[in-house]
């Protein structure tokens, strides 16, 4: 069996960057590896999902319904429009952000209030960090996608050696230690 | 030989480096743009962006001609504008392999229409391989030059999105440069007039019946036999969904070789099943074809003809266990893509709302005036179409229509086939007001330049086509350039444009917010004791401004001050360091 990562957010937040470097670590682990990605029209503010699968053979680059072990999510409305790909118990990991999509800017809709407590009580084993505040603190409000891959970190066997190789290999050499210290900051919470 | 992680469409690129390609010449689309900007990074290959598909086809059908391995790339709506010279190129053939990648788009994630370009392999008989991740693709794209040559033909590369943006592991290899092939004048192959052409076509057709005696016995055509009780034909990442839902048990015929498709090949293997199942996305193209063999099958009576599939669509269709999900019972509201804080886009449409103008729209990131609070955008079809329609519509509509219509398209799109509807107006002079985006780049797709942008595909300087001066050459008299972030000059020049009564171009002109040599102001502020709650900064559909506790506020981390939202404040609540 594959296991299922997704990793969804708004255009232009990262995500991206986040998948390349699963992809690498992925790669280095001997393992089969899918990751499959959102290009064009939707990363113009849309919402955008890529799927990372990994596992002895992997067959679907997509996940569907019920089957992801872990989304990472850049923001929270974004972490309850995937809660259906979930399996039963499975993990979000979100960054607290709330962006407005236009719906609700132009007051066709509303945002959803206490949506982390809404994914709690249905089971879902939910992590929701100041991802923007632990970015900065790391030096670039851009590092939120190393602060959620840090916590990401904590889910998996892989050695830290390994992480950081990957950081080091996808990251412009002028951003490693901001980015570091970002990985640094969410795997420690 | 080392394993890389690679994107389907950066292994169609290492494919086209291993087989020595040499020239490539494409028009961005998505998902067909990576190739040849992943091919611009090795130097041994020659890569442009050329102005259209079309342009893009014949180049490539130059360099084979002369002797050196060729290809164009573009997504499946690109094969229309390339479709004259595709159909007599299957006609005369080749001289060095030459590869045309197209990449379809099911479910339209960046696309106006589900076209499948499986028909126009049939249509123009040239063959067409489909990869299902991007070790073949790789594969694929090399055994393509060699069929390519041993067959005379121009031959399909066939993506879809899931392939094209899909990483999977490849064993990449080495260059293999190819022998030099030199042109030699044969004008009985390449002149297609009447007395040439027609002893080509039977050609093509011998061509075809060899093709499909090579079908019934290649290896990327693949039989997998396991449980008879079921067999299924697919192709593609098709092929994957199969082995994803019916598991490694079931018997499989994965062609890799779409068109022409084997016959033997595909009555033997459904001769050992009890059921013959055919999983394809969009059209019935092998089962069609399994039906004039005279195969009972199972396909699009079960499963879609739109979008495309998954895991999921599989077991919904036959009845198969789903994993157990769970959803909130609450309303998530959509997060449709939306034009950028401080597009330049915006302060155009916003003026073409104000002054009530019926807008005919073209391809381009600007087709997102069509959506919520613009509402600007009224149609868009293809790339120049814009252009063409509204010389058609004013010609319908006289006066009534002349002087609110006007055409907008971007810079890129201009010079794709935008120029031709142009030289319409200016020929059968109709009364109309285009307005070319000039925002210096070809955004939707990305960032590619083009021929106005003074750069080639490499970002090296290049020749450089003026646009003004090209409408005034093609007979447009009024051309106008204006700061499309200037709402008063933009709302001044519309309306001087409509009133005149000649064609006219007006040139919105300011560089993508996201190019990097773009510098951006400080985000602007609003002062929440001026500010009335009024919502004229609202009516601009900035994501950078909303709305809460009846009072305008500015999300600093996505505002880059381009002073549009301050123009409407009539209250002087909005600006830096309010």
């Amino acid at each position: 069996m594959a296991t299922n990562i997704m990793i969804v957010g708004v255009g232009g937040q990262g995500s991206l960057l986040a998948s390349k470097l699963l992809g690498h670590l992925l790669l280095h682990q001997a393992l089969d590896v899918k990751v499959s990605e959102v290009h064009g029209m939707s990363q113009r503010g849309g919402n955008v999902v890529t799927y990372v699968k990994f596992g002895d053979k992997v067959y679907s680059p997509v996940v569907g319904k019920g089957e992801a072990d872990i989304i990472v999510s850049f923001e929270t409305l974004e972490a309850a429009r995937w809660v259906e790909s979930l399996k039963p118990n499975g993990t979000i990991i979100v960054s607290q952000q709330q962006i407005d999509p236009m719906p609700v800017l132009v007051g066709q809709a509303e945002y959803p209030k206490d949506l982390i407590p809404m994914m709690q009580e249905k089971g879902f084993s939910v992590v929701a960090v100041d991802g923007l505040s632990l970015a900065e603190q790391a030096g670039n409000s851009k590092a939120v996608n190393l602060v959620l891959m840090g916590v990401l970190s904590k889910y998996f066997e892989f050695p830290e050696e390994a992480w950081q190789e990957a950081i080091e290999a996808c990251v412009p050499a002028k951003v490693l230690e901001i980015n570091r210290k970002a990985f640094e900051l969410g795997r420690n919470l | 030989m080392m394993k890389q992680l690679l994107l389907g469409n950066a292994a169609v690129a290492r494919g086209l480096y291993e087989a020595g390609c040499a020239v490539i010449s494409s028009y961005p689309g998505t998902p067909s743009t990576e190739i040849t900007e992943e091919a611009a990074k090795y130097p041994e290959i020659y890569c442009e962006w050329a102005p259209n598909e079309k342009v893009a086809m014949e180049v490539a059908f130059g360099a084979c001609l002369a002797g050196k391995r060729s290809a164009c790339c573009m997504k499946h709506v690109g094969v229309n504008v390339a479709a004259d010279p595709l159909f007599t190129i299957s006609y005369t053939g080749v001289n060095a392999g030459m590869v045309i990648c197209v990449a379809d788009d099911p479910g339209m994630h960046s696309s106006q229409n589900e076209q499948d370009s499986r028909h126009y392999a049939i249509a123009s008989k040239i063959p067409m391989l489909e990869p299902a991740d991007s070790a073949e693709a790789c594969e694929f794209t090399k055994l393509a030059f060699e069929l390519s040559e041993q067959f005379d033909t121009p031959i399909f590369l066939k993506m879809c999105t899931r392939i094209s943006h899909s990483q999977s592991i490849v064993e990449t290899g080495e260059r293999k440069e190819p022998p030099h092939k030199p042109y030699i004048k044969n004008i009985e192959k390449y002149v297609m007039m009447p007395g040439y052409a027609r002893p080509r076509h039977p050609i093509v057709e011998q061509r075809t019946r060899d093709l499909i005696a090579y079908a019934e016995t290649t290896p990327i055509n693949r039989v997998e036999m396991g449980d008879t009780k079921m067999g299924i034909i697919t192709s593609s990442v098709s092929y994957q969904y199969v082995r994803e839902t019916f598991g490694e048990d079931v018997s499989v015929l994965k062609l890799g070789m779409i068109h022409p498709m084997p016959q033997q090949l595909i009555l033997d293997f459904a001769s050992k099943v009890d059921q013959l199942i055919i999983v394809e996305e969009l059209d019935p193209v092998i089962e069609e074809h399994c039906k004039t063999l005279g195969l009972v099958v199972t396909g699009k009576d079960v499963l879609p003809l739109e979008d495309e599939f998954s895991q999921a669509v599989l077991a919904e269709r036959f009845g198969l266990p789903m994993p157990p999900s769970t959803s909130l019972e609450v309303k998530i509201p959509g997060r449709p893509p939306v034009m950028c804080p401080g597009c330049p886009h915006r302060g155009l449409f916003y003026t073409l709302v104000k002054n009530k103008c019926t807008v005919l729209g073209d391809i381009g990131c600007y087709t997102l005036a069509a959506i919520a609070p613009l509402y600007a955008i009224e149609t868009t079809e293809c790339m120049g179409a814009s252009v063409s329609s509204i010389h058609g519509f004013n010609k319908a509509l006289g006066a009534e229509a002349e002087g609110r219509t006007v055409a907008v398209l971007g810079d890129s799109t201009f010079m794709h086939s935008g120029m031709t509807g142009l030289a319409n107006i200016a020929y059968n002079q109709s009364n109309s007001t285009v307005i070319i985006l000039d925002n210096s780049i070809t955004g939707m797709t990305g960032h590619q330049h083009n021929p106005t942008t003074g750069c080639n595909l490499r970002g090296e300087p290049a020749g450089k086509i003026d646009l003004e001066e090209l409408c005034r050459a093609m007979g447009i008299r009024r051309v106008r350039v204006v700061d499309p972030n200037d709402l008063a000059a933009c709302d001044a020049v519309v309306k001087e444009e409509l009133a005149a009564n000649e064609p006219s171009v007006i040139i919105t002109r300011r560089p993508c917010v996201l190019l990097k040599h773009v510098k951006t102001a400080p985000a602007i502020s609003v002062d929440p004791e001026k500010c009335t709650g009024c919502k004229a900064c609202m009516k601009i559909g900035c994501p950078a401004i909303a709305f809460r506790e009846k009072k305008a506020v500015i999300d600093h981390t996505l505002c880059v001050g381009c002073g549009v939202c301050e123009q409407l404040c009539k209250f002087d609540a909005m600006g830096a360091g309010k």
